[in-house]
């Protein structure tokens, strides 16, 4: 059986889970590798909770992370932790924003960036990958300081 | 390699994708999480797409393309399907030369739907052959698929999509040449379009003659097939849940359907005698099992308790295991609200302050029954507010029936809330009573899409605008009040009670922008009037 690794992303509407989830995606994409990405839009522009998944590896079927099965936990709102903790497997890595120096954060609507930043350190998705899909995914005025976010979380 | 025709895409970016390389002509429908981005996609593309009034209006739009001999791709939510069932049942007689592809897009689970209704009823009901796709790839093949039956059988063709299947993104090679549109052309054909009696009769005959020729295509089409495997266990199955089944049991010999109405029988049966045991695993009703049992195929089903909501890999174990234990219920998540600083939220804080009994309808202020506001009574379906609260007008006590209000949003107003002010200002209350009509400007719950309110087309280009307070004036409602709610925020409460007491038909229309759409309706009217002045 292959493997494949899951992460689950989470946080509110409005933080930009969706982006970095959809840039974590296209990043393994362009690496070759087979990926897939699920989530539920509708009411989660309106504040409330929001998860969305990637997985990866030689063959991905479902689309969905089983239930207590996901590798990464990556959130990007304390407050999501408890309710999100249940899909991370034993020994799973849970990443969140406390692990960020919100001082060095330049723009805090790119916390969503730094935390990939934190996600690629434990990947092996090359680094001009990650600059390249992020300069393609986010406004040109934006690219300096999501790179320097990305930076930032790589080096947390 | 670098391979061009390759790309990471949802199920909604695929099917849009193929509608434009198999030359669609027109995309019509009426937004609808999960099906909105198909034709966004569509047109952001290069294809003809347009959103109409409603579901119905769209599938008839459809079908004059494909009376015309070119292909239509007409898209909608699974409930979409009911509002477009008059024409459906009866162009499955007629028959149409062009392509006609029919996408409902389900919600099992109900992740943004006011039910988990499973279309592949509307199928068998309707006699219209079936297509599910399990990832983006299929999406994108079998709308290829769907409009080559379509026009090979000469009848629509239902593409089944559920949410998973919709907004999950799976890796799609697409095809490297386009296929031109047909030549449009119409040939009169009386006894296939006119369905009176006397010509609708034989074409029911030819429609089951029809189904069954289709049967055997399903029998012997690859996209029904056999993944192999131990013959311990087999699972027949189709749409996302074969994706989990894989997962789930990845030694198992698996019967993937992905035409599934006409079902495969003798296939079906074939499988089932190839296996020691054969479970059925379908996400929702229990319709495969059914029909393979009323064949007299020996086949194991899932427990009623995973008729509901959607499966995943874990659900799927525990089907095959028949554990029927309770499941882990996940913790709860923060619940969407009304977003800050939106107009509907002076509505319903002056409905809350009065105790109405608020006859709710579908879009972003369903939230107004979620706290702080708590202020919605009943909700069904699109435009059901109007007729509920007058139903509701008529047997309460007149005390009561004075509270009653009718809230509806712009786009569900045009949708099928016209006819409401109809039914109104032909069988009014003794009461009266109050219609309240949220215009954000915008159909703001499935992701800001326009509608013939906004005086802009699908592609935010200028049209022709439907100006509400125009048309209800000219329906017979003589008191029409239009207002900003943020210039009169303090005066609501008072305009309403007024209303209610008064005992007379009132139509108010609190007008002001969408907060999230606000920026963007900004840049298309300065982008129109800048191309306007050229």
């Amino acid at each position: 059986m292959s493997e494949v690794t899951s992460v689950v992303f989470a946080g509110l509407g409005g933080q930009g889970v969706l982006t970095a989830s959809d840039i974590f995606a296209d990043v393994v994409f362009e690496a070759g590798v087979d990926v897939k990405k699920s989530e539920i839009h509708g009411m989660s522009q309106r504040g409330g909770s929001v998860t969305t998944e990637v997985r990866f590896g030689d063959c991905v079927l479902s689309p969905m992370v089983p239930p207590g099965e996901a590798d990464f936990l990556v959130v990007l709102e304390s407050s999501q932790i408890e309710n999100n903790q249940w899909t991370l497997k034993k020994g799973g890595v849970l990443l969140e924003p406390g692990m960020i120096d919100s001082a060095r954060l330049e723009n805090k609507k790119a916390l969503n960036v730094a935390m990939l930043g934190l996600l690629s350190a434990k990947l092996d998705f090359a680094a001009d990958v990650w600059s390249r899909v992020i300069a393609a995914r986010v406004p040109e005025r934006l690219r300096e300081v999501n790179a320097a976010a990305f930076k930032l979380g790589a080096e947390s | 390699m670098a391979d061009n025709n390759r790309s990471l895409l949802s199920g909604n970016e695929a099917v849009a994708r193929a509608a434009l390389d198999a030359g669609v002509a027109l995309g019509v429908g009426y937004p609808g999480t999960p099906s909105t981005e198909i034709l966004e996609t569509f047109a952001a593309c290069g294809g003809k797409a347009q959103w109409s009034p409603n579901e119905k209006v769209a599938l008839e739009v459809g079908i004059g393309v494909a009376f015309g001999g070119a292909r239509a791709l007409v898209t909608m939510k699974h409930v979409g399907v009911n509002v477009a069932a008059d024409p459906l049942f009866t162009v499955a007689y007629s028959g149409c030369p062009g392509g006609l592809v029919i996408v409902t897009a389900d919600d099992p689970g109900m992740a943004s739907s006011q039910n988990e209704q499973d279309n592949r009823h509307y199928a068998r009901a309707a006699g219209v052959p079936m297509f599910e796709p399990s990832d983006s790839q299929e999406a994108y093949d079998f709308t290829f698929a769907a409009l080559a039956l379509a026009e090979d059988f000469q009848t629509p063709v239902f593409l089944r999509l559920t949410t998973r299947i919709c907004h999950s993104k799976t890796i799609v090679r697409r095809r490297a040449e386009r296929r031109p549109e047909n030549q449009a052309a119409f040939v009169r054909d009386v006894k296939s379009y006119v369905m009176i009696p006397a010509y609708a009769r034989p074409a029911h005959v030819r429609m089951r003659a029809r189904l069954a020729e289709i049967a055997h295509v399903s029998e012997t089409s690859t996209v029904n097939r056999v993944d192999d495997g131990r013959p311990e266990l087999g699972i027949i199955t189709s749409g996302v849940a074969y994706m989990h089944a894989r997962e789930a049991c990845p030694s198992a010999r698996i019967l993937k359907l992905g035409l599934t109405y006409p079902l495969p029988i003798e296939k079906i049966r074939a499988f089932a005698e190839s296996v020691d045991r054969c479970v059925v695993v379908e996400e929702g009703d229990p319709i495969l099992v059914s029909d393979a049992r009323s064949a007299g195929i020996a086949v194991e089903g899932k427990d009623e308790m995973y008729r509901f909501g959607e499966l995943n890999v874990a659900r799927v174990r525990r089907i095959i295991a028949g554990n029927t234990a309770p499941e882990p219920r996940p913790p709860a998540g923060k619940p969407p609200a009304l977003c800050q600083g939106c107009p509907h939220r002076i509505a319903f804080q002056a409905l809350k302050e009065l105790d109405a009994i608020v006859s709710g309808d579908i879009g972003c202020y369903t939230l107004g029954v979620m706290p702080p506001f708590q202020s919605i009574d009943t909700c069904v379906c699109m435009g059901a507010s109007i007729g509920v609260g007058l139903g509701l007008r008529h047997v309460l006590p007149a005390q009561q029936a004075k509270k009653v209000v009718s809230v509806i949003g712009d786009s569900t107003f045009i949708h099928s809330g016209l006819t409401g002010i109809a039914e109104m200002v032909y069988n009014p209350p003794r009461t009266g009573h109050v219609v309240v009509i949220l215009d954000n400007a915008t159909t703001a719950m499935t992701g800001l899409q326009e509608h013939p309110g906004t005086g802009r087309a699908l592609n935010h280009e200028p049209a022709r605008k439907m100006v509400l307070e125009d048309v209800i004036r000219a329906m017979g409602v003589e008191d029409v009040q239009v207002f900003n709610p943020h210039k009169e925020k303090d005066h609501v409460k008072t305009l309403f009670a007024e209303a209610m007491e008064r005992e007379g038909l009132t139509v108010f229309i609190m007008r002001s922008p969408c907060v999230l759409a606000a920026k963007k309706i900004h840049q298309y009217d300065t982008a129109n009037a800048a191309a306007a002045g050229e």
